[in-house]
């Protein structure tokens, strides 16, 4: 298998990511890939040409000849006009392309009869996690969201109190607990912010605090998980809902970062001009949905503005001001999709064959050998349960064979163990003697009082319950004793009693019992001074 | 001492020896269940020594036997180690077994005690000896079997003799047939053939049953050999008309009972099937082995200092430990390395799985004797939930109770056994001295999982490696 990677130069303006690092091409090269790096493909990343050729890769200095020759080409951003008419006619494109957004890119592309797999189609299941490009890019966008916030802010993000007075924390309110939201959150209660976060969907709501930060519910009944492990929309009297809060957390905190999206759809405004106008001189507003629209009424996608004192950030490209942590985690999400093709023979010596019963692949291709195949059926299994409690009841079923101890018992299992017994007490009150029967019921009871006793007994504590019952059955001495030397003068002398054996038979019985009896209280004894808070 | 205040007496100890069982329902009040339990036990024997039923002439006998036997036990107890825990408290139920034994037969030779009782009395005096007995003696053997097995001085594999069902049947009829001929048996005797007789086959019995079972089965035997013990003293108190012995003979029996009923939820496996024998056999190593679990994919090594590097830089730690633990004695180098963790403001917790170790409660009581406080350490239940927001969770010479086969192949020889689901934490390591398989036989997915790293070795000295990395 000999099949060339090429690595074109990102061209879109003010994009600093690469599609591979040199520790990728190593391991891409050991999966049996050719690998072309365009010159200076790394340099905004500060990855330098070397790098990539000392890890194997080759350098090619002319972007068309690098398009030409490539069996896979790997991108970041969706390829312009010219770069998809450079893609070799049926050639294979790895990279963002945004299917939704770009039907005409989707036909272009189709006219070369390419393959196209999109790193923003990648199915949201458990298994396609590792190559989640969205995920990685969405981690580093929440992270760099703050610092960009902490960078226009101008105060500590920490209180602390100095010599020089008193710094109050900076109170930061993060919308949307998603991938980026839940990034931003840990990122800005690092820096020692104070945190509070809101999100249509509930379960979330543990992972907020997780990081550090404060749930801020939406009082009102309504369930906002989506498919996939995204919000959907939600109905009228819930934003209104919602609105209040925003406004109410507006008035009170230092910076506002909004990462609400609903894929397919532009970004929902949550932020009004009101709430801007009502939140301090020198806030920060961090609009991460800039790109479709932004959350905000004021943003201005791509750039900083201020409005009304706030400073609002609308950067499209917070992942790309991170590049060589973005273009690693890309890179690598690359590797892995190239792993699972090889697995799954969906490239199989010098051929590309995407395998679509592969419900990962399936879901990347938009488009096979030039026929577009997106979108792709609804995936079978949320990422994020809507209701978890279901999916954690849920066992694999049980083998015959094994025992189900557990649940209670069917009625007629429980007439029937109620008919031997009743029958039981039949045989046994027929035909025994009243003096056996006065034992039997103390017997009976002792069982109970037992099973009552020891179900309370508290797990960490069942070596010592066994070494204390095991101390408590030496009680067995106590026959031992009485045999040893009864008072024999009420018995009629006719019968010949073996003294000798019988004593000595008590004496061993006695000694037994009473290793046991000091043994077992004092080792119990030992144990339970161990335990301690 | 009058007969009255002997049977008053007999009540106190009674009362005493529940309340003594009731203190255990949690840390705090065991100490207290202990004592009532000693001074139960001190009310019983004085009363019966000083009542009706002893004359002054056994009181040296008594004396002596009683005071080589307490040297004996006390020694015994000041010396055990706690990682021996599982093998003295086997060895103290052979010792109960046989001191049944011993009063069983010695009741048998004495004419006395069945002067003056009707037929049916007698009858039923006679069943409650030989059941007596046969008790002790399965009881006996059968501890001293699972004393060997766990001391490691014989062969902890379940050792299997072809048609072991059949030999059991066959004991079984055997018992039956003789304890027939036993109640019919006038005299003592005539009696004495099927009464040694039946007391071979049941000390067999004991051996055979014990041989054909598994050492991860070793709670579950160990604690039916704790009730069994009970059963034992409960069939002597029948015996000899006395209820003292009645009641805490059924209060150990169904408290051994219970815990054996613990521990076969905790494996998902019923009672009968574990008495059977031989997990890992027949069934169970045919699906393992044909590959339709075979895991597939690497493992992830790790070495000791980037263990520690994961460990420092974790807010949220769960240790798992198993027999590993206990067999490398590294409960105190644990305990150090979760006291260096705690004083860096990371949450430690332990998870213990009801089965971990070779009797119920045995992590716990290792991980008391190394100072771990019991409030951190934790049951699978309360803990399973955690997982997902716990950074590093780590298993220590663990096997099968960690192995997701559990939940997620239902081909496996354990599927449907509750395990701790340690694979949901950010990232898992596994400490073995080995890829071997645990005793299950089992393949663990574990191993080959991406959040999953191996840290082979012994788990002491890999402990210690990671306490001196942590601590530089």
């Amino acid at each position: 298998m000999s099949l060339l990677i090429g690595v074109p130069r990102e061209r879109f303006p003010g994009e600093k990511r690469v599609a591979t690092v040199p520790e990728v091409v190593e391991k891409l090269i050991k999966q049996g890939f050719k690998v072309a790096v365009e010159a200076g493909a790394g340099d905004s990343a500060q990855i330098s040409d070397d790098a990539y050729r000392a890890a194997g890769a080759e350098i090619v200095d002319d972007n068309a000849r690098l398009w030409a020759t490539s069996d896979i080409v790997f991108k970041v951003r969706a390829p312009d006009g010219d770069e998809v008419a450079r893609l070799r006619e049926g050639g294979t494109l790895v990279s963002f392309i945004w299917p939704a957004q770009n039907p005409e890119l989707l036909q272009q592309l189709a006219a070369r009869k390419a393959t196209v797999l999109a790193m923003d189609s990648v199915p949201r299941i458990s298994r396609a996690q590792k190559l989640d490009a969205l995920s990685s890019m969405a981690n580093i966008g929440g992270y760099r969201a703050v610092i960009e916030a902490a960078h226009e802010f101008g105060r500590f993000f920490t209180g602390s109190i100095t010599a020089a007075g008193k710094v109050p924390p900076a109170k930061v309110f993060v919308i949307g607990a998603g991938v980026a939201g839940l990034a931003a959150i840990g990122a800005a209660s690092g820096l020692g912010a104070i945190v509070r976060a809101n999100d249509t969907r509930p379960e979330v709501a543990d992972q907020i605090k997780s990081l550090g930060g404060e749930f801020v519910p939406v009082n009102y009944e309504e369930e906002g998980s989506g498919v996939g492990g995204y919000a959907k929309v939600m109905s009228e009297g819930f934003q209104k809902a919602q609105r209040e809060v925003f406004a109410q957390q507006a008035k009170d905190v230092d910076i506002i970062i909004t990462t609400a999206l609903i894929p397919g759809k532009p970004a929902p405004k949550l932020i009004t001009e009101d709430m801007v106008k009502s939140m301090r001189q020198g806030s920060v507003i961090v609009d991460m949905a800039a790109e479709q629209g932004g959350n905000c009424e004021l943003t201005v996608p791509g750039e900083v503005v201020v409005r009304h004192g706030v400073t609002i950030i609308g950067y499209k490209d917070l992942p790309s001001r991170l590049a060589k942590q973005a273009s690693t985690l890309y890179a690598t999400n690359l590797f892995r999709l190239m792993e699972d093709m090889v697995k799954t023979k969906s490239i199989d010596g010098d051929v590309v064959n995407i395998d679509m019963k592969d419900e990962v692949l399936r879901g990347t291709t938009v488009i096979d050998k030039g026929e577009v195949t997106w979108p792709p059926p609804a995936p079978k299994l949320s990422a994020v349960p809507a209701v978890p409690a279901a999916k954690a009841v849920a066992m694999p079923p049980k083998p015959k064979g094994h025992g189900e101890p557990s649940g209670p018992m069917s009625a007629t299992k429980t007439a029937v163990l109620f008919g031997v017994g009743a029958l039981m007490f039949l045989l046994v009150g027929g035909f025994a003697p009243a003096s056996f029967l006065a034992h039997f019921t103390v017997f009976i009871l002792a069982c109970f009082v037992g099973y009552m006793v020891v179900w309370n007994v508290t797990p960490a504590l069942h070596t010592p319950l066994m070494s204390v019952t095991n101390a408590v059955s030496s009680i067995i001495a106590i026959g031992a004793l009485v045999q040893i030397a009864p008072d024999l003068t009420k018995i009629s002398a006719d019968l010949s009693r073996p003294n000798e054996w019988i004593r000595w038979l008590a004496v061993g019985g006695i000694g037994l019992a009473t290793i046991n009896m000091f043994g077992g209280f004092a080792v119990t004894r030992r144990m339970l001074e161990m335990f301690r808070k | 001492m009058t007969s009255s205040l002997s049977t008053v007496s007999y009540i106190g100890a009674t009362i005493l020896f529940i309340l003594c069982l009731g203190g255990l329902s949690n840390p705090e009040t065991s100490r207290r269940g202990n004592l009532y339990g000693i001074i139960g036990m001190a009310i019983a024997v004085l009363a019966t020594v000083f009542g009706p039923q002893v004359t002054a002439a056994g009181l040296p006998y008594i004396f002596a036997a009683m005071v080589v036997g307490a040297g004996v036990g006390l020694y015994a107890a000041r010396i055990v180690k706690m990682t021996q825990m599982p093998e003295l408290v086997a060895l103290m139920h052979s010792l109960v077994g046989l001191a049944a034994m011993l009063v069983g037969y010695a009741n048998f030779i004495d004419p006395a005690v069945s002067v003056g009782m009707t037929p049916a009395e007698q009858a039923i005096h006679e069943m409650e000896m030989y059941l007596g007995v046969l008790i002790g003696a399965v009881t006996f053997s059968g501890s001293v079997i699972a004393f060997g097995k766990l001391s490691a001085r014989i062969t902890g594999k379940p050792v299997l003799l072809p048609g072991r069902h059949l030999l059991n049947l066959a004991g079984l009829i055997a018992v039956i047939y003789f304890g027939y001929v036993f109640v019919n048996a006038h005299t003592v005797a005539e009696g004495m053939t099927p009464m040694i007789v039946m007391t071979v086959v049941a000390l067999l019995f004991g051996i055979h049953m014990v041989m054909a079972i598994g050492g991860a089965d070793m709670p579950v035997v160990v604690s039916m050999l704790n009730s069994y013990s009970g059963w034992a003293a409960a069939a002597t108190g029948f015996m000899l008309s006395n209820d003292l012995l009645i009641v805490v003979g059924a209060l150990v029996g169904s408290s051994g009972a219970i815990l054996s009923y613990i521990m076969c939820r905790a494996m998902n496996r019923n009672f009968i099937s574990v008495i059977a024998g031989g997990f890992g056999t027949g069934g169970g190593t045919a699906p393992a082995a044909a590959g339709a679990a075979q895991p597939a994919g690497e493992v992830n090594p790790i070495l000791a200092p980037e263990t520690a590097e994961l460990l420092r830089e974790a807010k949220n730690v769960i240790i798992v430990p198993g027999y590993g633990m206990a067999v490398a004695q590294a409960q105190h180098t644990v305990y150090e390395i979760t006291k260096t963790l705690r004083e860096k403001g990371i949450n430690v917790r332990f998870g213990i799985h009801p089965v971990a170790g070779r009797m119920p409660g045995h992590m716990n009581v290792l991980l008391a004797e190394a100072k771990v406080p019991y409030d951190i350490v934790f049951e699978m239940d309360e803990l399973n939930a955690d997982f997902p927001a716990t950074d590093v969770a780590m298993v220590i010479g663990a096997n099968d109770i960690v192995n997701p086969a559990a939940q997620e192949d239902p081909t496996s020889p354990i599927a449907g056994m509750p395990v701790l689901e340690v694979w949901k934490a950010k990232t898992s390591i596994v400490m073995k001295r080995s890829m071997a398989s645990g005793y299950a036989g089992v393949d663990n997915p574990l191993f080959y999982k991406d959040n999953n790293r191996m840290l082979f070795g012994d788990a002491k000295k890999m402990l210690d490696e990671v306490l001196v990395a942590l601590k530089s």
